[in-house]
């Protein structure tokens, strides 16, 4: 009775209803099938290239991406997928675009590492380590400038903060209070590399310099994420200026779907104690069914259906045709000068652009 | 003559200038413990140990300029880029640092340094991961370009690369990586940089090329022979420095020239080649000079629009028919 008392107040401690309690279990039930799903495919050879995903950081992209409203803008690197999801872009635009098919988000041209969805404001998908920050800070700049009140968010890898892009970003956001969050989803290693094998200081240090006031949170507690960003956003939209956040959090998989779970920089241990212990929702059931809000069978439903939208987004990008060959020289530029000719290579079936 | 792979050749240049010279040290990301991310160092790290192979944190310009800061100071840095698509972040330090200084100090701060790792498209990295960049870099003075296509050249090239006393971009191919042939034995077989190979011969028409678009050229002269036309295909090894005698002499033999590269056409290295043939030769040519190249768009990711994207055969054997008009 005691145990259960303390779950609820959980949900208390955080100020979030049962309702959204369930709305956040869904999502990353959601975010795990959808991932689970793109590996399978993967696998069979229906998405090519590189994909990144983000199972183990569930809590992370819905704690951050849930409490935002929909003229907040969200940008991200290349372990992207469910983030898009997370800010409202359909998942079967997604998987589509993983498929490289027309009916993608990007209509194939981006594949996994170049989600872009502009009606919900996700603003990519970016395969440079680093190179979002910036662009993150000059949608800040837009916001400042035309006086709204939307924020812009911006994710990256604990490896871009040894980027020079990323202080130079937080630098001028600074300078000119720019209403973004930059939050660094600290999984601990860049692809095999251990965060502390390449940096002397703390994540949570790495604002100081600048004038941006740090956070650290447990990217495995969604309600705790999803509290701290819930506040963070209103302070921030209410002219708080910049703000930065050491998200703390564990990939299960591999870096991508070619390398090793483990290998020679993690050992099968750590992954398997971090899947034990710091599984975002393991960690969010049991809250919810120690305080009897969730009962097993109700969780097996929301399974079930997150499965279900999940494989209903792999049939509905199997079945979206390849892109048209045409598409191939679409969109190049926004506008076709007349001297803008395309093409210099001999291939005369090519013709001018269009 | 041992047959090994691509990215054996390339260890096996590394391992043995690292035991010749102690002041050649390789940095980068993942090069170290991770054994490269294409695992080209594999193994270095437990020869030569961890302050000679040295896995960076992921600040391509802060390395980059490290390794130029250290050339200058008398080490023979060898930096890997990941892939050179990550290497736009370093491209100051490349150009502004490395390829002017010792232009700058009028001689007094040599360069010997090489920038080194793969270039061009695998399958399906889309836009930002597939890019074929060495017309970057022969662009500017100061900086020597080389693409090695086949495992030997990469060993006998990357070789000649570190024992240089300027600035190499030093391109591999990711698809090449597992690619075998035949490499000499001798410790000391180096290619100097600057000279071209006739990869095949045959009197009709020349396919010039580089890099990992040789075996394209390759595939396109095997083509072509079962249709009686013979083709020299001169792989140029070297953008810069570049072998004009070994073009010169193909465009006098045949007379009928294809430029194949996996780069982008505008201001392209076939861009530059055609316009020195046109000066020097002009009059041995017997039709305009056509080029093949990645269609002028950003790489897209969907398999089909990909496919159409790349340079392949087939284009160059219509290039070929078109320059023979036939
Ligand atoms: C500028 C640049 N250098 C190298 C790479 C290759 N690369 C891709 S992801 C990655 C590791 C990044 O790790 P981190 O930022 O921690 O993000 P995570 O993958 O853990 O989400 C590297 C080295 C790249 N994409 N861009
Ligand atoms: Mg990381």
């Amino acid at each position: 009775m005691a145990q259960k008392k303390k779950k609820k107040n959980a949900l208390l401690e955080h100020d979030i209803s049962e309702e959204l309690a369930l709305d956040l279990m869904r999502e990353m039930l959601l975010y795990r099938r959808f991932e689970e799903k793109a590996g399978e495919a993967y696998a069979i050879g229906k998405i090519g290239g590189f994909c990144h995903l983000h199972i183990g950081q569930e809590a992370a992209a819905a704690g951050s991406i849930k409490p935002l409203s929909r003229e907040d803008y969200v940008t991200s690197a290349y372990r992207e997928h469910t983030q898009a999801i997370a800010k409202g872009v359909n998942p079967n635009a997604v998987m589509a675009e993983l498929y490289g098919r027309s009916d993608g988000s990007s209509g194939g041209k981006g594949g996994s590492m170049h989600i872009f969805d502009a009606e919900c404001r996700f603003m990519g998908g970016h395969g440079i380590v680093g190179g979002q920050v910036p662009l993150a800070t000059g949608i800040a700049w837009k916001i400042k400038y035309r006086g709204e009140d939307s924020i812009s968010l911006v994710f990256m890898g604990d490896a871009a903060v040894n980027q020079g892009g990323f202080h130079e970003g937080l630098n001028m956001a600074a300078v000119w209070q720019l209403p973004c969050i930059y939050v660094v989803e600290n999984n601990e290693y860049g692809m095999g590399t251990a965060f502390d094998r390449v940096s002397k200081t703390e994540m949570a240090t790495k604002s100081a310099p600048h004038g941006v006031p740090a956070h650290v949170v447990d990217g495995q507690d969604v309600l705790a994420t999803y509290a701290f960003f819930r506040d963070l956003a209103d302070k921030v939209r209410e002219g708080a200026g910049p703000q930065y956040v050491d998200l703390q959090t564990y990939r299960f998989h591999g870096h991508s779907m070619s390398d090793p779970v483990s290998g020679t920089y993690r050992s099968v241990e750590e992954v398997e104690q971090a899947k034990d212990e710091r599984d975002p929702i393991a960690i969010l059931g049991a809250t919810l069914k120690g305080a009897g809000v969730l009962s097993q069978e109700a969780f097996e439903q929301m399974d079930v259906e997150a499965r279900q939208i999940a494989s209903d987004a792999a049939e509905f990008a199997d079945a979206s045709p390849l892109p048209a060959p045409e598409a191939l020289y679409k969109n190049v530029w926004a506008e076709i000068n007349p001297n803008g000719r395309l093409f210099f290579d001999g291939r005369p079936e090519q013709g001018e652009a269009s | 003559m041992a047959v090994m792979t691509y990215r054996e050749a390339l260890n096996a240049a590394l391992s043995e200038e690292m035991e010749r010279d102690p002041d050649v040290f390789l940095m980068g990301e993942e090069v170290a413990e991770y054994d490269g991310a294409y695992k080209v160092s594999k193994g270095l790290l437990d020869m030569f140990g961890s302050q000679r192979v040295v896995d960076s944190p992921i600040s391509e310009l802060g390395f980059t300029g490290l390794g130029v800061g250290a050339a200058m100071a008398g080490l023979r840095p060898v930096i890997e880029f990941m892939t050179f698509n990550f290497a736009f972040l370093a491209i100051d330090q490349v150009i502004n640092s490395a390829a002017k200084m010792h232009y700058m100090s009028e001689g007094q701060f040599p360069m010997p340094i090489v920038f080194r790792g793969p270039t061009g498209a695998a399958l399906q990295l889309s836009a930002q991961h597939s890019q074929a960049c060495e017309t970057y870099y022969s662009h500017a003075p100061g900086c020597k370009v080389v693409t090695p296509g086949t495992p030997a050249d990469a060993k006998g090239l990357l070789k000649a690369a570190i024992r240089d006393n300027d600035p190499v971009a030093f391109m591999e191919g990711e698809l090449l990586y597992n690619f075998k042939g035949e490499v000499p034995d001798d410790d000391d077989f180096v290619i100097p940089l600057g000279v071209a190979d006739l990869k095949h011969e045959g009197e009709d028409v020349s396919i010039i090329t580089h890099g990992k678009m040789i075996h394209v050229a390759l595939q396109a002269a095997q083509k072509l022979d079962k249709d009686g036309i013979k083709a020299d295909v001169l792989d140029l090894r070297t953008i810069r420095p570049l072998d004009m005698s070994a073009i010169l002499e193909t465009v006098r033999k045949t007379n009928r020239i294809v430029y194949l590269e996996e780069g982008w056409p505008y201001a392209g290295t076939g861009a530059q080649i055609v316009t020195m043939i046109q000066e020097e030769a002009f009059d041995h040519l017997d039709a305009p000079i056509i080029r093949v190249t990645q269609a002028d768009i950003p790489m897209p990711y969907a398999k089909n629009l990909e496919i159409l994207a790349k340079p392949s055969a087939d284009h160059v054997v219509k290039a070929v028919n078109k320059v023979l008009y036939r």
